[in-house]
């Protein structure tokens, strides 16, 4: 096919001067996911697995102790008015409640933190923001299971 | 001889606009302008267009582009749902162009096109897809055996074993996944549901050895565990895939590996 002259690269004349050119080549565009120093490490280990399975078998434990809980506390046996400093002392002189709270405690303290944890992982866009809000989140978390613990272990009905 | 039928075929099959039978209607295209070398900010443009309601929404912004307006970019080209090309919001959805019909979304109302979510524009419905792709090639979508020869026979596989992955064969890596993803969305780091899909088909193929190493790379903090199964990869897949399985059996694969 013999028509018109064209150039080599087989594009017809454009108008006006090109944009580009080789002194003036166009703008590189960076490839978002290009590995560069602030990319997040790949991670090895299971933490994301381990977190991800405690959420679901923490969740399981929880049905039952917080429905317990609330039965107990607010339902049966007169519900909420029944509520005072000696309901609490008598429950907790059995072991078998110290340790329903505790773990209760526990592992709502930790599911709630797992949560929040995933959610600023997902919303939180700079690196700064993140760290200062699972600062807050992680001090909150230990503060509280701490403070849980040390009440439900060191209780004394006698206090005065 | 050579007469011209095609005038006549033409007005035949096609009556004018505005006649009371013609299946023609007026339908208003609402797509999300952006050209980097005009203007930063992206805008909306109407189109007022005559067009019969079977068409599909690729056949109306061919209209556009061909009659109305050349400058208008997107992405297309085998036009039949098997390429990928085309993924775009279409009405807050993600959906081939090529694979929806203008009825079917409510032509009453203007259709709103928009560029995939979670991807850099680069110009009008044209995306960056370099992210997507890198996801891709990050799980390793090929055939991986330990032995080095070349083979001597067919690497043979049962049926019920070529059943076990034949869902995530279908993908046609479009990204209409990956970026209906409220996850992928945030940061685009999470590998995305298309890449684990791809891992999938591998993972759970008979011939294939490299299982363990994909399974390990999709157990990174970006990888499978990031998935909050909202479905909504499985809503967008104009391949039918249910690609939520897909990511959930990834996840039991890696539980089950451990304990």
């Amino acid at each position: 096919m013999s028509t018109t002259e064209t150039t080599a690269s087989g594009v017809g004349p454009v108008e006006g001067a090109p944009v580009y050119t080789v002194d003036n080549p166009a703008p590189l565009i960076e490839a978002p996911r290009k590995r560069t120093k602030k990319t997040p490490r790949s991670t090895r280990g299971n933490f994301e697995l381990a977190a991800w399975l405690f959420m679901r078998l923490s969740g399981i434990v929880l049905v039952v102790l917080v429905i317990g809980h609330l039965l107990i506390q607010l339902v049966l046996d007169g519900g909420v008015s029944k509520i005072g400093f000696a309901f609490v002392a008598g429950r907790w002189a059995s072991p078998f409640w110290q340790v329903w709270d505790l773990l209760m405690l526990w592992l709502a303290m930790l599911h709630g933190a797992n949560g929040l944890r995933t959610v600023i992982n997902d919303y939180a866009e700079r690196p700064n923001t993140r760290l200062w809000l699972k600062g807050l989140l992680y001090t909150a978390t230990v503060f509280t299971i701490l403070l849980g613990t040390l009440v439900i272990f060191t209780f004394d009905p006698n206090i005065r | 001889m050579a007469t011209p039928v095609l005038d006549k075929a033409d007005a035949a099959g096609r009556p004018e606009p505005g006649f009371a039978d013609s299946p023609y209607i007026t339908v208003t295209f609402r797509v999300r302008r952006f050209n980097p070398e005009v203007s930063a900010e992206a805008t909306w443009e109407d189109f007022q267009l005559e067009i019969d309601p079977k068409e599909r929404v690729l056949d109306g912004l061919h209209k556009i582009k061909w009659d109305v307006d050349g400058t208008l970019t997107f992405r297309r080209s085998c036009a039949h749902g098997i390429c990928g090309s085309d993924a775009m919001r279409i009405n807050g959805k993600n959906r081939l162009a090529c694979k929806t019909l203008i009825k079917d979304i409510n032509p009453e109302k203007p259709i709103t096109i928009e560029p995939i979510k979670g991807l850099t524009v680069l110009k009008d419905l044209v995306v960056d897809m370099e992210p997507f792709f890198q996801a891709y090639r990050d799980v390793m979508p090929f055939l991986v055996t330990k032995d080095t020869n070349e083979p001597t026979r067919e690497r043979l596989q049962s049926p019920e074993d070529r059943e076990r992955f034949d869902d995530t064969t279908k993908c046609i890596l479009c990204a209409a996944c990956t970026s209906s993803c409220p996850v992928f969305w945030n940061d685009g780091q999470y590998f995305g549901p298309a890449a684990i899909v791809n891992a999938h088909r591998f993972i759970f193929d008979s011939r294939d050895e490299a299982g363990e190493q994909r399974l390990e790379i999709l157990n990174d903090r970006d990888g499978v565990w990031r998935c909050r199964t909202t479905f909504n990869c499985t809503d967008a897949c104009p391949r039918g895939i249910e690609v939520t399985k897909a990511i959930q059996e990834v996840k039991r694969a890696l539980i089950t590996r451990r304990y």
